[in-house]
């Protein structure tokens, strides 16, 4: 079976409204390599694969398959011309078996269009015994872990005898271990002869697999580089300037422990304890990251915090204060600050402006309104004062906070909550979707509210960042605590907890303090800190 | 009771109600709830004082076969007092089982569910009649009769089915009705042929989907706001034309010529299940062929696969080249379609007339039907199946005459769709983009 196919986009331009989403890109994708297009996130990656998907129709430039130049209505004729996508949000229907996901649209039929998924589960059992897949035809695809889903997307391609796969982000949702195992198939792919398109703005991935990078950076190709490249130098022309990529900060000085959790349970609506038995303290001065794969209960985990769950119980007290069971407006009040990982849903109110937006919390409050009045004079001396201070990219202080950039969304309300005294801070993902040049300095700030001696907790399912930030690791799975280690536990172990292994069970020591696995009692924090 | 609604009723898979491998019971899975004991031992309470201890003693006939039988069984009589006692004990002792279960952490199953309605019923049943001042009703003639007046409900929810598969809501399934009992109306008595009458019932229901359709898929006009527009509108419009038009000449627009009832020979004469299955007029038999033709449609053909994907995850069928709103167009039309003929059935078989509000609000329970019925065509079968029952039970009951206000028989239907789209459905799962209008990018 050989499959080749040389693909190549030529100047493919899209613009929506007045926004220029590609400008005039050029790209191509040789047969049998791995071509990665590396680039932020909202450097127009995903728009240039959906175009070249059929998803998008481009405003200019052209697309060409094997030098012959072909205009794609819709997806089928991308199919059609041997080009697969695995996208990153998974487009499968959950209540179908992997066998009718995978026939749908090219369904083999017998007569009068009855269908016939016996050749369906025929041709998934010999790709995933092919490849190692270990794909059952007839489970339910939402049964299925993350990982198998993504394989199950994979199949749905080669199925349809995809010459070019591409792959929009696909480690965004696996965990350490299984984005390993996807990089082996990929590798197998394209021994077998499959072409495969891969988008990423994960430098360490990036320069496991390709064989050739393309920089995408606002819509432009900025340049191809070399994977031996080293890190520093991929990182800045993905950025445009040059960036630290190390956080240098000094070690913790932990003081008394303000902030306990004990025995926090969250029930969800179905029933399910998607917090089940959290025991935690935070110190003084010291940040505790929250690691593992999104959804196993981070997002609970927050919002029970903040009094946003209603089935919870346990005890979660700050300074010796018992916050469970108030109100949110008391919790904040309490010297909460909070990150929340949506900053369009729960951070700003995107049509309000800058200013208003920076006193979303405080508005009811002195110096900002007195009594059923509100100041805003003393609103706008704010804006200026933060935007200064968090070098906030805004055209002016009244623009409407959802016509910011990503980062400097996320700066604004980094800036709200920062903007008074804390006893706690929570920031949960608080650099999903930001630039490079804006993670730098808003870890920078998250850092320094540590050493002016606040209880910091990140909640974070990026491992880098888990582990440039921590000075200890929680590590959530299913909703319950894996175990709490320091920080440096290497990233082979710091997997293994993800998928739900406490550290004990690896089979090789990890090489840090004993106490450190056994945090998931309540009295075992004792000692930990490293 | 299972939440899955994408596998077919026939043959289906329990889902996986035991604890997934690893773990204790109490995280992983559904947990086991205690509604349904609870309800359960509520209701065979109720059985045990009404049914049972409060009894007439008093002996209640039911007959089985009618004259046209081709054998003659005789009548059921049991003594109201002493059945409703053993009824409402084995009630008892299913809600005693139902509470072992939970004790277990384990769920009720199905057949325990359902046995427990149809005792329910029975007593009930028992009760009503043991009570009434003639002791004695046509079992045979109640069965028939539920079916007859089930049969607009069943195309009302297959409508539905149709719709909310493809992602569509669709609110004026009573709109469709009522313009297809117009239709056929009308058309049958200009023409004085019912089988064109039949065809333009279909047609009108088509244009008032179509008009459904456009609104909410085009223009994506919330569908609920649409479809209660719809329901107004074809409500003025037909009411209007009825005063202006058909009052004015009854003899050449209110007459049509009904559709016969077709007997087939011998089949038709077995008791209780000839008068059901095989003396039905055309629309009772395309009321069969269509619940079949649409769950297997659905299950086990390509269109259904794609359909079902267009409700579920309309992105996904996208991203392999089927046209989504194509596909939830021509669907949400075929549904009117099929709700159009269902509204034939009050102008061309039950009345030979047409009136203001024939439909009377059967639509809406159409889509408790369907709801009930899981969105399986089956399902609201038989969903639509319980409610043409609640409905002619209250009249025959009224006809008998119960100790029961016949005001609370009349509610019976009602309180039938309640007790069972609140009650026994749960939080059940529709298709998932059901209501949600497809933008692409």
């Amino acid at each position: 079976m050989v499959r080749v196919l040389k693909l190549e986009l030529r100047g493919i331009t899209k613009r929506f409204g007045t926004l220029l989403a590609n400008d005039h890109i050029d790209v191509v994708v040789e047969p049998g390599q791995i071509h990665c297009l590396l680039g932020e996130n909202g450097a127009g990656k995903s728009t240039l694969m959906n175009v070249l998907y059929g998803l998008y129709e481009p405003s200019e430039g052209e697309i060409l398959v094997d030098d012959k130049a072909v205009s794609f209505r819709g997806p089928g004729d991308a199919m059609a011309a041997g080009i697969g996508m695995v996208h990153q949000h998974f487009m499968l229907v959950p209540v179908f078996t992997v066998a009718e996901n995978v026939a749908l649209g090219a369904e083999p039929t017998k007569a009068a269009g009855f269908l016939n998924l016996e050749e369906t589960r025929r041709r998934i059992k010999e790709i995933s015994d092919q490849y190692g897949f270990d794909v059952d035809p007839d489970a339910l695809v939402e049964d299925l872990p993350v990982g198998v889903q993504q394989r199950v997307e994979i199949i749905k391609a080669l199925v349809r005898n995809a010459k070019v796969l591409i792959l929009d982000e696909p480690t965004a949702v696996l965990t350490p271990q299984e984005t390993d195992e996807l990089l082996d198939i990929m590798r197998q792919l394209k021994a077998s002869g499959t072409s495969i398109v891969f988008i990423s703005h994960k430098l360490r991935e990036v320069k496991e697999v390709s064989d050739t990078i393309t920089v995408i950076r606002r819509g432009k190709v900025v340049g191809t580089a070399d994977p031996a490249a080293p890190t520093a130098e991929l990182a800045s022309m993905m950025v445009g300037r040059a960036v630290s990529l190390n956080l240098d900060k000094a070690p913790a000085q932990p003081k008394e422990k303000t902030f306990e959790v004990r025995d926090l349970t969250v029930i969800a609506p179905n029933g399910q304890h998607v917090v089940d038995g959290l025991s935690f303290d935070i110190a003084r001065g010291e940040i505790l990251a929250v690691a593992g794969v999104q959804g196993n209960g981070q997002t609970e985990l927050t919002e029970a915090i903040l009094g946003l769950q209603d089935r919870v119980s346990g005890s979660i007290r700050l300074d010796g204060k018992e916050l469970l069971g108030r109100s949110v407006k008391e919790v904040l009040h309490a010297g909460v600050g909070f990150v929340p990982e949506d900053r369009k849903v729960d951070g700003l109110v995107g049509t309000f402006s800058v200013a208003e937006n920076l006193v979303l919390d405080l508005y009811d409050k002195p110096p900002f309104a007195k009594g059923i009045s509100m100041s805003p004079a003393k609103i706008l001396e704010n804006a200026k004062a933060r935007i200064g201070e968090f070098d906030v990219r805004t055209p002016s202080a009244v623009a409407a906070a959802g016509t910011l950039s990503g980062g400097n969304q996320q700066k604004v309300v980094m800036a709200r909550e920062l903007s008074r005294p804390l006893r706690l801070f929570i920031a949960s993902q608080p650099t999903r979707g930001v630039d490079v040049g804006s993670i730098e300095f808003l870890h920078r700030r998250i850092v320094a509210e540590r050493d002016q001696g606040t209880p910091v907790m990140i909640i974070s399912t990026e491992l880098d960042e888990v582990m440039e930030l921590a000075d200890r690791i929680a590590v959530l799975y299913k909703g319950k605590l894996v175990g709490i280690v320091p920080a440096g536990t290497s990233r082979d172990v710091l997997g293994l907890m993800m998928a739900g292994i406490p550290p004990e069970e690896h089979g090789h020591p990890t090489g840090q303090a004993p106490s450190a696995a056994t945090a998931s009692t309540s009295d075992a924090e004792g000692g930990d800190h490293v | 009771m299972s939440t899955k609604v994408s596998s077919p009723l026939p043959g289906k898979p329990q889902p996986g109600n035991t604890p997934a491998g690893t773990g204790t019971a109490a995280v992983s899975g559904k947990p086991v709830t205690w509604r349904t004991p609870v309800l359960l031992t509520a209701f065979g309470l109720i059985a045990l004082v009404f049914f049972g201890l409060m009894a007439p003693n008093q002996t209640a006939s039911f007959g089985i076969s009618t004259g046209e039988d081709f054998f003659q069984l005789p009548a059921l009589e049991v003594n109201a007092f002493a059945a409703g006692i053993v009824l409402s004990v084995l009630l008892l002792g299913l809600a005693a089982y139902a509470v072992y279960l939970k004790s277990q952490n384990r769920p009720a199953p199905g057949w325990l569910t359902v046995s427990f309605i149809v005792l329910f019923v029975a007593a009930f049943l028992i009760w009503v009649v043991g009570g009434a001042r003639t002791p004695s009703i046509s079992l045979a003639g109640l069965i028939a009769g539920s079916v007859t007046l089930a049969v607009p409900l069943v195309f009302g929810s297959l409508s539905g089915v149709l719709c909310e598969r493809v992602g569509v809501v669709n609110i004026a399934i009573e709109g469709q009705l009522l313009g297809g009992a117009f239709t056929a109306a009308i058309v049958a008595s200009m023409t004085q042929n019912p089988f064109i009458g039949l065809l333009a019932a279909a047609v009108a229901g088509a244009v008032v989907s179509m008009v459904l359709a456009l609104f909410s898929i085009k223009y994506l006009v919330n569908q609920i706001i649409v479809g209660v527009v719809l329901n107004v509108l074809v409500s003025g419009v037909t009411g209007f034309l009825f005063s202006t038009v058909m009052q004015a000449n009854k003899a050449q627009f209110n007459s049509p010529p009904g559709l016969d009832i077709i007997e087939i020979p011998v089949l038709s004469s077995i008791p209780i299940i000839g008068p059901i299955l095989f003396r039905q007029s055309l629309v009772g038999y395309l009321m069969y062929v269509a619940v079949l033709v649409v769950w297997v449609g659905l299950f086990k053909t390509r269109w259904g696969l794609r359909v079902r994907a267009v409700g579920e995850h309309p992105q996904a069928a996208d991203t392999l080249g089927i046209n989504v709103n194509a596909t939830r167009f021509w669907n949400v039309t075929l549904g009117g379609a099929v709700a159009g003929i269902g509204g034939s059935f009050f102008t061309l078989v039950a009345i030979d007339s047409f009136t203001k509000e024939i439909s009377g609000g059967r639509g809406f329970i159409a889509l408790a039907a369907l709801i009930f019925g899981r969105w399986n065509p089956i399902g609201a079968f038989f969903a639509a199946l319980l409610f043409g029952f609640a409905d002619n039970l209250q009249s025959i009951v009224t006809i008998i005459g119960t100790p029961v206000p016949s005001q609370f028989m009349a509610m019976l239907p009602y309180l039938v769709t309640v007790l069972a789209v609140a009650g026994l459905v749960g939080r059940s799962r529709g298709p998932a983009a059901s209501g949600i209008p497809y933008v692409k990018g």
